[in-house]
């Protein structure tokens, strides 16, 4: 089999504020005819720049230094520009992280494959159209005579990595770059999306390099696996391979940090950090619950209405609002941590924001430590003393930080509002920053001056600043990578076994959920649709939404340590 | 469609009467006396209280406000003291020569400063990208009755290729029969090509001196929106798809980056209303901008209340144009409402 790609040596320089920076180094890569190739690393690999360069679609800033790219025997880094864009879309084409931004916002989708098919002339003005609608019923768009007018805005996740997809392969190319593809999809429509791309890259004969942080993913579709670390590539092997013996550092670092089953929590950290599993306080079976939720109803009118639609429209036409939460009840008992799973969308965000009082309830009770609390408005809560035993801990640990305020400051905020005055405020702080285990030196940076998972630290020391028995976790790992994923998932177990707090653990990744949760429950549409003890839920599900769930989420092959 | 222009129509209406309201307190809050100014520097009081009563001013501000938007309603803005006739007569003869200044000076600024701002965007840090920074800074830091007075003094008076800045035809050449009251498009559509030179060489000089105080503004907004619009996602998906670059940037990226320009261009419309009035001085042109300040001078109530009101409906006109335009470039925005 001969390559279809070839790079070599090949080198990357952004000219920054700072000089110029080598975002990769040395990278060698070759992928043959009808190979899937997986590129896996975290975020800072080079992964992505890479592919960039094959494509030559650097940033102005970014060039190739060093290293030949050799592509269908063109050597891409010495072609005019001509040549590349006549390549591009046509021999070699990309799809993207993020596909609702990946689309033209006002441009209708059936329009941009067509202006893809017109430019490399697989299509003249009288056949476009029809040749775009082919495009996306390829891609398995149900009714794409009606899709082809649709907007991205009027398009799910899903349907708009489908378009892309469409968009990439219209043309039909040798090589598909994949970056991320299913990055923020659902792990359903993952697998969807996934199996697409697989389907019909085997039927045509094409190559395919598949960039992704997901080591499951990898695994479950690649022939070839190459693993970049700091913009060099540290290994590379067939895919069977690379998880049954990972030959570098880096990569068996990526393996035991990769969430799967048959694990406990303490084997995702490095072999060098023993540390005995944390001996979590017994959940109180006996007594009341810390919190009953029960019927608990949240509706959102169909559309926003506003003073003059209501004049123009009766009363009548207006449709019956839309129940984002229809009427769910559980339980969280003391030092539990339960955990809230779900896709986009089935309403388990509503139903956190409802817990923490932010957003007032339709209908239902929730009841915390035996007072109704959802009784009180959502304005007043934040007055109210429980507020301070009730914590959160947000998905983005950048955005969930004042960018003006220092560690300290952010650690600080609710110990100011709501612990008494006679405090020794900053040996509280630093209290805390030991207790998550962030330096002390740390304390007096701002947020972009922290690594991802020290701003996670100082996120989950702000919600444990109040000493709460309730802490609501949403996603806390979700926009980490998965070693610092590991530390920070092993960082809060700790911090429940020492505090005895109870965690309501919001999550779209069934692995994660089933390391830290003793029982798990499953949100489907704004209803429950299974609930019961972690190992029950996932070893053997009840419903089969769940057993879609589990069945979907890839992991690597099981690896014994 | 209709519902929204319908529903935008009627948000008009407050703000309309806001205008009415502030613009008759206003001029009755400014200092100045109309009686005594009419009845003469050597009038005795008792002449004074005449025109006061003739005039209606002696009355209380409830009964003057009702009769106002009484006469309002009925279409009369009242007659101007200075010319004599009735100022709805003197807008409708003035306005269109504003209009065509304005209009000319805001399309001339833009077939510049949007080219401009795409090229300074897409060759970011090269020298037209410094030149378009130096041209805009140095735009909007110069009055524009000196930029006026500076073209003037420059085309007329040393180099002599521009006519008299004396109104708005040539002394010899006649005005076209009135269709738009737009000189430019009348004599076009009369095909009286004499008139449409004579009139577009007067318009030339103000127009530049408006054009180049609106090219700072639409030139940054436009350099601004295309690299923000030049860094998204979707930009990248169509060099990564193949299409030229002249193609990504006109279809895909300025498409996208029109809707600040456009919101920028309703501000930018009401700054030349503004600098309207000087340069319509400076060049002795028979505008609206001229005629208010004519009579704000001599106290003369009917054409300012006139004046502020007609500009008021043409800014509101504007703005719902432009929010009309943006659903037009932009779908999402005909999905939530």
């Amino acid at each position: 089999m001969s390559d279809l790609l070839e790079v070599s040596g090949l080198t990357v320089e952004f000219a920054t504020r700072r000089g110029i920076v080598k975002a990769v180094r040395q990278v060698d890569i070759s992928v043959a005819k009808g190979e899937t190739l997986g590129i896996v690393g975290e975020s800072g690999s080079g992964k992505s720049v890479t592919s960039y360069a094959v494509m030559r679609i650097l940033d102005r800033a970014g060039r190739i230094a060093e290293g030949t790219i050799s592509f269908a025997g063109l050597e891409v880094q010495n072609a005019p520009e001509r040549q590349m864009v006549d390549l591009r879309g046509r021999e070699m084409s990309m799809i993207f992280q993020n596909p609702r931004a990946a689309l033209n916002p006002i441009r209708r989708v059936g329009e941009q494959i067509e202006d893809v098919l017109r430019q490399h002339a697989q299509a003249g003005s009288a056949d476009a159209r029809d040749k775009a609608i082919e495009a996306l019923r390829q891609v398995r768009i149900s009714r794409p005579e009606e899709r082809y007018r649709a907007y991205p805005f009027e398009l799910s996740g899903g349907m708009c990595q489908r378009v892309v997809i469409a968009l990439a392969l219209a043309c039909r190319p040798k090589l598909l770059i994949a970056d991320e593809p299913t990055t923020g999809l659902d792990v359903t429509t993952q697998k969807a999306v996934m199996d697409l791309i697989v389907e019909l890259t085997r039927e045509r004969g094409m190559s395919t390099i598949l960039i992704t942080h997901d080591l499951g993913l990898a695994a479950t579709y690649c022939d070839r696996v190459v693993v970049m670390e700091k913009g060099e590539v540290v290994e590379s092997a067939p895919a069977a391979m690379i998880f049954s013996s990972p030959q570098h550092p880096y990569t068996r670092k990526l393996m035991r940090a990769t969430p799967r089953p048959g694990i406990a929590l303490r084997d995702l950290l490095p072999d060098d950090r023993p540390a005995p599993p944390p001996q979590s306080a017994p959940v109180a079976d006996a007594g009341a619950p810390l919190l009953t939720v029960s019927g608990l109803v949240k509706e959102y009118p169909r559309e926003q209405i506003n003073f003059i639609s209501r004049l123009l429209r009766p009363a009548q036409a207006q449709e019956a609002p839309f129940r984002a939460v229809d009427g769910i009840s559980f339980e969280v008992r003391r030092g539990e941590s339960v955990g809230l799973v779900g896709e986009s969308g089935c309403g388990k965000s509503t139903t956190s924001m409802m817990l923490m009082r932010l957003l007032d309830p339709t209908d239902g009770t929730i009841t915390f430590d035996g007072q109704d609390i959802g009784a009180i408005p959502a304005k007043e809560f934040a007055r109210n003393p429980l507020r301070s035993r009730i914590q959160m801990v947000f998905q983005d640990p950048t955005d969930s930080l004042n960018p003006r305020f220092t560690a300290a400051r952010a650690i600080a905020d609710p110990l100011m509002r709501f612990a008494n005055h006679g405090l020794n405020l900053r040996s509280r702080i630093e209290d805390l920053a030991q207790l998550v285990g962030l330096p002390l030196d740390l304390l007096d940076r701002f947020p972009h001056q922290l690594s991802g998972g020290q701003k996670a630290r100082v996120g989950i020391a702000r919600a444990m600043a109040l000493e709460p028995d309730l802490v609501v976790l949403d996603e806390p790992t979700a926009a980490l990578d998965v070693s610092v994923q590991a530390v920070v998932l092993n960082l809060l177990a700790d911090l429940k076994a020492k505090l005895g707090m109870s965690y309501l653990f919001v999550s779209h990744d069934l692995h994660v959920v089933r390391l830290v949760c003793d029982r798990v429950i499953v949100m489907r549409g704004g209803r429950i649709v299974e609930q019961g003890s972690a190992a029950q839920v996932l070893e053997a599900p009840k419903a089969d939404y769940t057993r879609e769930l589990i069945s979907a989420a890839p992991h690597p092959p099981v690896q014994g340590s | 469609m209709l519902k929204v222009l319908f529903g935008r129509i009627l948000t008009t209406i407050p703000a309309l009467i806001g205008v009415v309201v502030v613009s008759f307190l206003l001029t009755r809050v400014l200092p100045g006396d109309t009686a005594a100014y009419f009845a003469g520097p050597a009038a005795t009081p008792q002449a004074i209280q005449e025109v006061k009563q003739k005039l209606g001013l002696d009355k209380p501000l409830p009964e003057q406000f009702t009769r106002y938007v009484g006469d309002l309603v009925r279409g009369d803005l009242g007659q101007s003291l200075t010319t004599g006739q009735p100022v709805l007569a003197d807008l409708k003869s003035r306005l269109p020569a504003s209009a065509e200044l304005t209009l000319f000076g805001l399309i001339l600024s833009l077939i510049i400063a949007v080219p401009l701002g795409i090229v300074a965007a897409v060759k970011q840090g090269s020298m037209i990208d410094h030149a378009c920074r130096a041209i805009a800074t140095a735009g909007v830091s110069l009055p524009v009755f000196f930029t006026g007075l500076l073209l003037v003094y420059l085309f007329y008076f040393i180099w002599q290729v521009s006519p008299a800045p004396l109104g708005r035809l040539d002394v010899f050449a006649s005005a076209p029969p009135t269709v738009t009251g737009l000189y430019l498009v009348d004599s076009l559509i009369a095909r009286d090509g004499e008139a449409f030179r004579s009139s577009l060489a007067q318009l030339l000089l103000p127009g530049v001196t408006l054009a180049i105080f609106a090219l700072a503004p639409i030139a940054r907004i436009t350099r601004a929106s295309m690299l923000a619009v030049l860094s998204m996602d979707f930009v990248r998906t169509a060099r990564a798809s193949g299409l030229p670059a002249s193609k990504v940037i006109m279809i895909y990226a300025f498409r996208n980056a029109m809707l600040p320009v456009i919101t920028t261009l309703g501000m930018v419309f009401s700054f030349l209303l503004g600098a309207n009035v000087l340069v319509e001085k400076v060049f002795a042109w028979p505008g609206v901008g001229s005629y208010a300040v004519e009579a704000l001078i001599a106290s003369d109530f009917a054409p300012v209340q006139g004046f502020v009101l007609a500009m008021a409906i043409l800014y509101i006109a504007l703005n719902l144009l432009i929010d009309l335009s943006y659903r037009l470039i932009d779908p999402r925005l005909g999905a939530t409402t």
